[in-house]
């Protein structure tokens, strides 16, 4: 392995999570476009980024591991780390069985605390915000090398969230083990990076509070390990933040809102089959079957998570108050 | 014999000693100046913000999302509406989250009027702190409570919203918080900051506190009576015993404390008795708090009471004015509580 390359069994690894991830999300869409779910909203186009640095956390739970807040197209991430297929479905479906949320929540707003895993909130950027707390407290944990991960889109960045996050994380002599990602899919639902974004990279956003920023093809997974790897190792030794812009692809529009139809950008597993294939670690007929056996889990999963059970009306009073204590004021 | 702000410091500092307090923070909250109303010098937790309320209540939770209990401070009610989302993300990620994620945080800020702040510095957030399902909202009339409240809302797992009536800070009430001296220049000479070069090299005094709270959830009857309940908290609380105290009228007092879990069987009993309610507070009118208590004594007692029920509350206007006028049309005062007192019992179907 070279510095600037993979063992060809990482490599493989990433490319078959990556097939795996991509598959779900195609599925989830295949639910909605059936009407069998509600909205969707993924990552598909984002898995060359987001599969490595899934592969990257140190996962597990409390201060000894690392946090993550994640967003709504970070299912790769979590494939990555070990998700199943069918947590995505019940999700979806909205099940009594969706561990993250009890069927409350929309498709991949995940919560695993076993993973240290805050909910994912809709509302765009709220995480930076509330990384920052965290990142505080193993800031003061002693022999910590944890991190916390914060991810979102491009457009969120204009949120004052994300200035919160800049100036939080680098104040002098407190600098917080955070690393900050923008996936740049260069829109927000609609609206183009280049109609609203006078900077050149949003990581350049980083220089005037002295974070260390850069910028990175999410399209390459490569590229995108490598820089991940390095920049982790970093901020678990130093303790001090760092931005990182990726470039990747919106493969399927924004989410449901935008019809979630196939758009032509550049596919991030397309490019990385052609080279597996040119450099002969992949046959054609390897590939398909990696395809082909994701496929068909995804439809067994599907059909057994159609048949779980439906969150009874009762439960929207559970967990409003810790340990369920009582929050219905007709009862108090 | 602690001010409410004494009071509020000493339950911080047995926060921080006995109850796994670890983060006290905010703008100016940390040295030189332990917050503008000084509620958290001396604290050895106490830290200065970035003049950031969203980074505020954000950090808050990101600590409480580990397990870590804080207590953060918007400086005043005043500058809190940037964060109604995050308030709102706070309120919900217990609930988001199909029970994984309690935030057992502290979110305390000085509320309402009385100190002629103007329009930025006397609003009330009473209602919209109890729109904000996963709070629990309360709010102390007194030093003693204010210490056993603060003691309860570190302990609690739920994040629990704060409000400090901003003009009763300063105000001396004759019970003592256990442990405190009684002499009241001893305590200040023991946990006030000098003023001046002094305060560089000052360390407070910590009296041996004790533990006492306050449960949230649980109103108190400051007085009894038999032909009217009245229902207040924080600083209007005050100005209902002073309208009380001219009249020669059997009038019971409640104070809420708690305006979220809130304590309806104390209220339910007393009305049951009085069979007539008045509520007061200074939020604005129009879809207050104070008109859900109103409408649940109508819908649970209508066949019993003998006078509609009545909310007493700020006006629906902008904000609070400058002028003495202005803030007495604006927010209920003495004369108001006692003329609804008067209307309330004189009044039948
Ligand atoms: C605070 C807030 N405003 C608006 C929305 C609606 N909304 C959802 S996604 C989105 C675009 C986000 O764009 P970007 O941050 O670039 O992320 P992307 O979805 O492109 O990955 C908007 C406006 C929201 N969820 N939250």
């Amino acid at each position: 392995m070279t510095q600037n390359s993979l063992s060809k069994d990482l490599l493989l690894k990433i490319h078959n999570l990556m097939v795996k991830a991509r598959v779900t999300e195609e599925r989830l869409i295949h639910i909605y476009k059936q009407g069998l779910g509600y909205f969707w909203i993924g990552g598909p186009g984002e898995e060359a980024f987001a599969i490595p640095l899934g592969l990257l956390i140190n996962k597990g739970q409390g201060l000894n591991h690392d946090w993550l807040y994640l967003h709504y197209r970070s299912l790769p991430t979590l494939i990555a780390m070990g998700l199943s297929m069918k947590e995505a479905f019940r999700a979806m479906f909205n099940k009594a069985t969706d561990t993250s949320s009890g069927g409350r929540n929309f498709a991949n707003h995940y919560c695993i605390p076993k993973w240290n895993v805050p909910p994912i909130t809709s509302v765009i950027e709220n995480q930076y915000s509330m990384s920052i707390g965290t990142a505080h407290v193993l800031k003061k944990a002693p022999d910590n090398q944890s991190l916390v991960v914060v991810t979102g889109g491009d457009a969120g960045t204009h949120e004052g969230d994300f200035a919160t996050c800049l100036i939080w994380s680098s104040r002098p002599g407190k600098e917080l083990p955070l690393l900050i990602t923008v996936q740049n899919n260069a829109w927000g639902i609609s609206t183009s990076y280049s109609s609203q974004h006078s900077e050149q990279h949003i990581s350049q956003r980083g220089e005037p509070f002295n974070i260390k920023n850069l910028s990175i093809n999410g399209n390459d997974p490569e590229e995108s390990y490598l820089a991940l790897k390095e920049q982790m190792a970093w901020i678990r030794k130093h303790r001090k933040p760092v931005l990182l812009e990726a470039r990747v692809s919106r493969l399927y529009g924004h989410s449901s809102a935008s019809g979630a139809n196939y758009m032509e950008e550049e596919c991030c597993i397309k490019t990385l089959e052609k080279k597996l294939k040119s450099e002969k670690l992949l046959k054609e007929k390897d590939i398909k079957d990696i395809w082909g056996s994701y496929r068909e889990e995804a439809k067994k999963v599907q059909k057994e998570v159609m048949e779980e059970s439906d969150p009874d009306g009762n439960t929207i009073w559970n967990h409003i108050y810790a340990n369920n204590e009582n929050a219905d004021w007709r009862k108090f | 014999m602690a001010n409410m702000t004494q009071a509020l410091r000493m339950a911080l500092h047995y926060g921080e000693e006995h109850l796994e307090l670890r983060d006290i923070f905010g703008e100016d909250v940390g040295p030189p100046l332990g917050g503008v109303f000084t509620a958290t010098q001396g604290l050895k937790t106490a830290w200065n913000s970035p003049l950031d309320e969203r980074g505020i209540v954000g950090t808050a939770i990101g600590i409480a999302m580990t397990g870590q209990r804080c207590v953060a401070e918007i400086q005043f009610v005043d500058y809190i509406f940037n964060t109604i989302d995050l308030l709102k993300t706070a309120g919900n990620t217990l609930w988001a989250g199909n029970g994984q994620f309690p935030l057992p945080l502290v979110l305390m800020t000085p509320n309402g009027a009385g100190i002629h702040g103007a329009i930025y510095h006397s609003h009330s957030f009473d209602t919209w702190g109890v729109r904000l399902p996963g709070w629990k909202v309360v709010s102390p009339s007194n030093a003693k409570d204010a210490y056993g409240l603060m003691l309860s809302a570190i302990l609690d797992p739920n994040p629990v919203l704060y409000l400090k009536p901003k003009a009763l800070l300063r105000v001396k009430t004759p019970e003592l918080i256990p442990g405190e001296p009684e002499d009241q220049k001893q305590l200040k000479e023991m946990i006030d900051a000098p003023v001046g070069e002094e305060r560089k090299n000052w360390k407070p005094q910590w009296p041996k506190l004790e533990k006492y709270t306050v449960p949230i959830g649980k109103g108190s009857i400051v007085q009894e009576g038999e032909e009217l309940t009245v229902v207040s908290f924080g600083r209007s609380l005050h100005l209902c015993k002073q309208a009380l105290s001219s009249l020669s009228l059997s009038v019971e007092l409640i104070d809420l404390r708690s305006l979220y879990p809130y304590d309806w069987t104390l209220i339910k009993s007393s009305v049951q008795k009085t069979k007539r309610l008045l509520i007061v507070n200074e939020d604005t009118e129009v879809a207050n708090f104070g008109e859900h208590l109103a409408l649940r004594a109508v819908q649970e007692g209508f066949y019993h009471l003998l006078a509609p029920p009545r909310v007493l509350s700020g006006k629906q206007v902008p904000g609070v004015g400058l002028h003495n006028n202005l803030e007495s049309a604006t927010v209920p005062q003495v004369k108001d509580i006692q003329s609804e007192i008067k209307n309330l019992i004189e009044t039948k179907w």
